[in-house]
């Protein structure tokens, strides 16, 4: 059961920004959603990767003559790809948001409509 | 060094090159755009010239040994399994998608010098471009799950910002924020299922992942997610609501762009289906019901859903472009209905696949569906520019104010008339050749998804008569009595769009034998995919 609760809150992490970018009328909480979602995939990444009792995965940190479980080093890497990716995009939406409210003074999905006319 | 030794190195380094020049050449653009705005557009375009020297010279070496092209970063050591590298695999659907994005980035960068120059932040707006190219030539060319979702991520982002390009007006940034959000939740999906299927296998390659697909639930997960995400980075239609708003928003040159990044996803969805899960599609079933249940071939149950979604984005993109009255968004619904006949086409292949492999109908209809990505992506292109260079002219958007141009714009409405027939599937334009053997090979299967097909042409042409004589015909208005037909550079583009159209149309079987059909080939023979990568190293 211990072992399942990462999972779990992968699993909860992505339903929660999933209800939060389809039902949220605000567009801060729907860029929050997405931020959560990514969380959610990063951390189910990392889990994925992790190797009971395992230690870092840097060969030369090895202690000499035993042979330790490491975690595994991939998901690790595409981790932290999806994190930086994860900043450009968040940096992106913020920044169409304070456009978006420059424009129409709200940030309330339903009123932010004009294409729809 | 002789002359041969300098066109293998050529050869050898292309796929690399492909996608490191457009990227290397975004970073250098801002920089000489300091010196000279002219120097730029010259730099931008020698930089897409010098790109399709080597997607020239390894598209004529795929399609004319047909071999599959593996080219790994990091060493010149034997690959060995499992493949943990970064590496490109070049097969002639790659290469058929390449050449696609080359064709829309080319025509794309020549247009925007004329388009674009009254606006600034040209420097940025050339970045973006390039970096938009880089991501799409990447998508296409890779051989690596994540690589793929990486370049994915780059081409979502340079698209983004790109639609919000017109900063000042607040539908730009709204349609680019419905943009990012569709993008970045799909992006994610996929990057779920590629974890899903790297827990499962532990590997991220697809020809790896390909050969020791198991086809557990936790796949059966794994293909639901790929697939529909991508689908809905394709714009089908549940998910379609994003691509009209952002390509009627974007600049024209960067919708045209758009439309090869849509159809790279697309690209996704073919990959996914026919080589991911190429061997699980006809050797294992689906069991409906419990216990001992219906059994239904994953093909089957795939390719019904498919079609299904198919015949309403089809529907609906031509139901809701009959009633737009803004030219671009218009021509952006009509793009929606246009991707239903690829995705029909790769429905019925995957209906009709059995397990001794694809043929008859089946594979024509799937050559139909990957000959139409050409075609859509030269026609809806064609569309976007003739739209765009109104919109310079003019600076109307909406087809109520419009007329009376074809006085004015000789060219242009001449243009719209080619961009029309090929868009409805008219002989002898390039739409026709496609869309008659989506017919054929679909008529096959049910005869009603053909009549659907036939009907939703139709009524495309009947939309684009009416556009086209709200816009270029009927009287005179005063307001457009001064009214400039489009510079050089954005007749220039268009003719290269167009003289492709008729060279196609005219000649359907040169382009179907040699380049269409070992495109299809390579993505109905999966195991030579996979082998190439597998059996290479071990």
């Amino acid at each position: 059961m211990i072992y399942n609760i990462p999972f779990i809150a992968v699993a909860a992490l992505i339903l929660i920004g999933l209800y939060a970018v389809v039902f949220k009328r605000n567009l801060i909480k729907i860029v929050i959603g997405i931020t959560l979602i990514e969380c959610g995939v990063n951390l189910f990444l990392i889990t994925l990767g992790y190797r009971e009792g395992g230690i870092a995965p840097i060969f030369t940190n090895l202690p000499s003559g035993t042979s330790a479980t490491m975690a595994l080093p991939v998901p690790q890497a595409l981790t932290l790809t999806s994190i930086v990716i994860g900043v450009a995009v968040l940096a992106l939406m913020l920044a169409l948001v304070v456009h978006i409210y420059r424009h129409y003074n709200t940030l309330d999905a339903r009123e932010v409509r004009r294409l729809k006319e | 060094m002789s002359i041969e030794s300098i066109m293998g190195d050529l050869l050898v380094h292309a796929p690399a090159m492909i996608i490191a020049i457009p990227l290397l050449g975004a970073f250098l653009t801002p920089i000489i755009s300091r010196i000279n705005g002219t120097l730029r557009n010259v730099f931008v375009i020698s930089i897409m010239g010098l790109t399709s020297l080597f997607v020239g010279v390894l598209a004529n070496d795929i399609f004319t040994s047909r071999v599959i092209k593996t080219y790994v970063f990091g060493g010149s050591q034997e690959l060995t399994s499992p493949v943990v590298r970064i590496l490109l695999e070049i097969d002639a659907l790659s290469m058929f998608m390449a050449m696609i994005v080359l064709i829309v980035a080319f025509v794309a960068v020549i247009y925007s010098w004329g388009f674009m120059k009254e606006y600034t932040g040209l420097d940025k707006y050339y970045t973006l471009v390039l970096l938009m190219t880089a991501g799409m030539f990447g998508m296409v060319l890779t051989g690596d799950l994540f690589n793929f979702f990486v370049f994915l991520e780059i081409t979502s982002i340079a698209s983004c910002a790109l639609i919000a390009f017109w900063t000042t007006k607040g539908e730009s940034i709204e349609a680019a924020f419905k943009y990012i959000v569709i993008s970045a939740i799909g992006a994610l999906f996929v990057l779920f299922a590629i974890a899903i299927l790297y827990g499962q296998y532990n590997a991220l390659n697809i020809a790896t992942l390909a050969s020791v697909m198991k086809y557990t639930f936790l796949d059966k997960v794994a293909l639901v997610l790929l697939v529909g995400a991508l689908a809905m980075k394709a714009g089908i239609v549940p998910m379609h609501m994003w691509l009209p708003d952002s390509y009627g928003r974007a600049p024209a040159s960067v919708t045209l762009i758009l439309v090869g990044a849509t159809q790279a996803s697309l690209y996704g969805v073919f990959r996914v289906c026919f080589t991911l899960y190429g061997k699980s599609l006809s050797l294992t079933n689906n069991i409906l019901g419990l216990e001992d249940g219906f059994p239904l071939a994953l093909g089957t149950s795939l390719g019904i859903l498919v079609v299904l979604l198919a015949i309403v984005t089809m529907l609906v993109g031509v139901f809701m472009a009959l009633k737009q009255s803004d030219f671009k968004r218009l021509i952006g619904f009509a793009a929606v209905a246009e991707i239903g006949y690829m995705m029909l086409g790769l429905g019925v292949a995957l209906l009709s696949i059995e397990p001794t492999g694809l043929s008859g109908s089946g594979l024509m209809a799937l050559k139909g569906g990957i000959f139409h990505i050409f075609n859509d992506a030269l026609d809806i292109g064609l569309m976007f520019l003739v739209a765009g260079a109104v919109y310079w002219a003019t600076k109307e958007r909406s087809l109520d104010k419009l007329g009376g141009l074809a006085r004015n714009m000789k060219y242009t409405s001449i243009f719209f008339v080619i961009g029309l027939f090929a868009v409805a599937g008219m002989p002898p334009f390039n739409g026709f050749a496609s869309k008659l053997l989506i017919y054929e090979s679909v008529f096959q299967i049910s005869p009603i998804l053909s009549i659907v097909a036939i009907l939703s042409s139709i009524m495309l042409l009947a939309v684009f008569v009416k556009v086209f004589h709200s816009v270029f015909l009927g009287p005179a208005i005063p307001k457009f009595k001064n009214v400039k037909e489009a510079p050089i550079s954005l007749l220039v583009a268009m003719i290269i769009i167009s003289v492709l159209i008729v060279f196609i149309g005219i000649f359907p079987e040169m382009f179907l034998n040699n380049i269409v059909g070992p495109a299809t080939d390579a993505l109905v023979n999966y195991s030579g995919y996979i082998d190439a990568v597998v059996l290479g190293g071990m």
